[in-house]
């Protein structure tokens, strides 16, 4: 009687753990959102234009599509993108929207799960019918999004620092990748810290390519990479990757963490006292406002390398912080380069359309190849007709005592790296790692 | 090896088995004695860690902050026992769907009253120097407190009246009730207690996780893997579950990686349910 009861309650507490693995498999805690799904950005619109402005849009509204994560473990990085999006949409209705009508936004909020990419990249091509789509945070999400993209013939803007190499005739990538960011940074680690350098990423396709990337820099450099490690995005206890860390004794770690979780490692790393022993460099470190997240007392000192910061000194740069704080408070945490590159992606978009006198995805490819300019936060930048990549101007900075950046050292106009000639070949959908291909 | 080596690796592993510790405490309280799946034992946890922050962020010491979040939590706890709970004893599955719909509506009052980012609380305590090796204090410390807080289970459950009366109505209830033991009034006091722990738990993790609001998904699969492979007995199967698992978990990831550490896990987990179908503590005669 006991041993019966017994298993039917294992059995039973069985079943509970399977439902859980269930519904955490439906999509972590982003199951449990209750926010709309679709939910047109309710500020768009011709009341939205100031007095100064020389043209009100008017006529049918051009629809445009953003997907990005408002909930679950991708989230500190999709808030304050979401922010930019409905900043950059106004900003370009509130000067006279594209060829003289309103944009209304649809979006979606993918609760940090690949499969709801997909499904929404189905939804926006083939029910919004939007004239174009932006969105996508990490690289696995982006990946997919850009088999639907391709399948369909859409216009795809990726606006996010990635791992590099995305050569497709119908994806422009507007965030800074390895060539312009690893180039910099890996090179000042070594003269700044010293040669050993050990890696721990993310364990998905941004983490492994990426550090690829640090070691093909290290070498060149005359670095070396002493240890590397990937970490799955659920893990939140460090403490044997410290210990690794330690044995190897480099002179500095290489982070390319991502997510919610992850950010118990600088915790980690500092409570364990080696904050002032063992310097980190990291690709990923301050998109999700980890600067602001943790203490001075954790961060301060930690170095990265970005196109933008709040910090930067420049017209440009004012006027955008302005408008920020203008529409979402003066106390915003921390504006990333996320946010400069969703901002910038959806300028460049609308400044093409505009030129090409049409929405039409090949005429607005055209017009994109055809040599923009704009005039983004991190100052001008021009989008690379061969790659659809962006030439950007990079900082090294470093963190301060305010939760800030103090900018160090700034490289202009660097370029990407040319795989294939996309204004050559119309067929290219495909992604060059350092692994090969 | 060399002596510090072995010492930081030992201290690194007792670390990952006080989490495991902490993590299942509650749950195997609820679960063993009142025989409820709680599924939003992680929902309680991350209150725990909450109330910690907000006691904080209002100005009391780190230390005080911790204390407030398991009365905070054992409040809430009893407030769900009373209002949804109490109903549902007995009815095994019921109580499953109602503690679902407790978690899901948990996660996004949090959700709304601070927002979905993350948060945080620095580590307190510094760090000291074992040979080659930094190690964080608090860890020493978050293994000390899931220590204290077995001893405290033991002591309620084995060394007071309440203690004798609740193992009286979880393991002969009609005997105990016909001995004039009020089972209504003490289900209420265990589940209380039940949760009042895994608010200890998540305030103790607290300083070296993110505080998010859907952190409590990450620790509750771990939970119910560190009960199920315990088996009967609550808290020496329970805590010698976690010893075992926290134990590979990390010899395993510093030996390879952390995704081999998390495989690991699993793995020992199937086989032991396999060959123990009773969990660890099956043929024990113990008492808790």
């Amino acid at each position: 009687m006991l041993r019966k009861s017994l298993n039917t309650r294992l059995a039973l507490l069985f079943i509970g753990a399977v439902a859980i693995m269930i519904a955490a498999g439906c999509g972590g805690s982003g199951s449990t959102t209750t926010t709309t799904a679709a939910s047109p950005a309710a500020s768009t619109g011709s009341s939205a234009a100031p007095a100064t402005t020389t043209a009100t849009p008017s006529g049918e509204p051009i629809k445009v599509g953003s997907i990005l994560d408002e909930t679950g473990a991708i989230n500190v990085y999709g808030k304050t993108m979401i922010d930019a999006t409905n900043l950059a949409i106004e900003d370009i209705n509130a000067k006279g929207g594209v060829l003289g009508r309103p944009l209304q936004l649809v979006s979606y909020d993918a609760q940090s799960t690949n499969d709801k990419y997909t499904q929404y990249t189905n939804q926006l091509i083939l029910q919004d019918k939007v004239a174009v789509l932006m969105g996508g945070i990490t690289s696995a999400s982006r990946e997919a999004m850009r088999p639907v993209i391709d399948r369909s013939h859409a216009l795809y803007f990726y606006n996010e620092q990635y791992e590099g190499g995305v050569a497709d005739k119908l994806v422009f990538l507007t965030g800074v990748v390895p060539e312009q960011q690893l180039s910099t940074l890996i090179p000042w680690a070594i003269k700044n810290d010293g040669p050993k350098m050990y890696v721990i990423a993310a364990d998905y396709n941004y983490g492994h390519i990426s550090a690829d990337w640090v070691k093909q820099y290290a070498d060149k450099n005359g670095g070396t990479v002493v240890g590397q490690e990937f970490i799955p995005l659920e893990v939140s206890d460090f403490g044997a990757t410290l210990s690794k860390i330690q044995e190897a004794k480099p002179d500095v770690i290489v982070s390319l963490l991502v997510g919610g979780n992850h950010i118990a490692f600088y915790r980690q790393w500092a409570a364990a006292g080696l904050k002032d022993k063992l310097p980190v460099v990291s690709a990923t470190f301050g998109l999700g406002n980890e600067q602001v997240v943790l203490s001075p007392s954790e961060a301060q000192g930690i170095v990265v390398a970005y196109p933008y910061f709040q910090e930067l000194d420049t017209p440009a740069n004012k006027d955008f912080v302005a408008l920020w704080h203008a529409k979402f408070g003066a106390d915003y945490p921390y504006i990333t380069d996320s946010d400069n590159a969703v901002w910038t992606g959806w300028h460049l978009w609308a400044a093409a359309a505009n030129k090409a006198g049409s929405v039409d995805v090949d005429k607005v490819i055209a017009a994109l190849e055809s040599g923009i300019d704009f005039d983004s936060p991190e100052g001008k930048v021009s989008l690379d007709p061969k790659t659809h990549h962006l030439v950007h101007n990079v900082r090294i900075a470093k963190v301060n005592a305010t939760k800030g950046f103090d900018i160090l050292e700034t490289f202009d106009n660097v370029a990407p790296n040319v795989y294939i000639d996309l204004t050559q070949n119309s067929t290219a959908h495909t992604q060059y790692t350092p692994g090969g291909k | 090896m060399s002596w510090d080596q072995i010492l930081n690796l030992l201290i690194s592993a007792l670390f990952s088995i006080a989490t495991l510790a902490l993590i299942s405490l509650g749950l195997a309280v609820v679960f063993g004695m009142m025989k409820i799946i709680n599924l939003a034992h992680g929902e309680f946890l991350m209150l725990g860690a909450f109330a910690t922050l907000t006691a904080n962020r209002l100005g009391l010491p780190l230390w005080l902050s911790m204390v407030c979040a398991p009365v905070v939590v054992g409040v809430i706890g009893l407030v769900l026992e009373r209002g949804i709970i109490r109903h549902l004893y007995g009815r095994i599955i019921d109580t499953m769907l109602a503690t679902w719909g407790i978690s899901l509506v948990l996660v996004q009052l949090v959700v709304i009253a601070y927002g979905p980012a993350t948060q945080g609380l620095a580590t307190p305590l510094g760090s000291f120097r074992l040979g080659n090796y930094s190690v964080s204090a608090y860890s020493l410390f978050l293994v000390a407190a899931a220590g204290g807080l077995v001893v405290l289970t033991y002591v309620l459950f084995m060394r007071t009246k309440y203690g004798l009366m609740a193992r009286a109505a979880s393991q002969l209830p009609q005997t105990a009730s016909a001995l004039g033991i009020n089972a209504g009034r003490i289900n209420m006091l265990t589940f209380a207690v039940g949760s009042a722990l895994s608010g200890a738990a998540g305030a103790l993790l607290a300083p070296v996780v993110g505080v998010v609001p859907s952190m409590g998904m990450a620790f509750i699969a771990k939970a119910f893997m560190t009960v199920i492979v315990g088996g009967p007995l609550v808290l020496s199967g329970a805590m010698s579950a976690a010893a075992l698992l926290g134990s590979v978990d990390n010899v395993v990831s510093y030996l390879s990686t952390p995704f081999l550490g998390q495989g690991a896990l699993l793995v020992i987990s199937i086989v032991l349910l396999r060959l123990m179908p009773n969990g660890l503590s099956g043929k024990w005669r113990r008492q808790l």
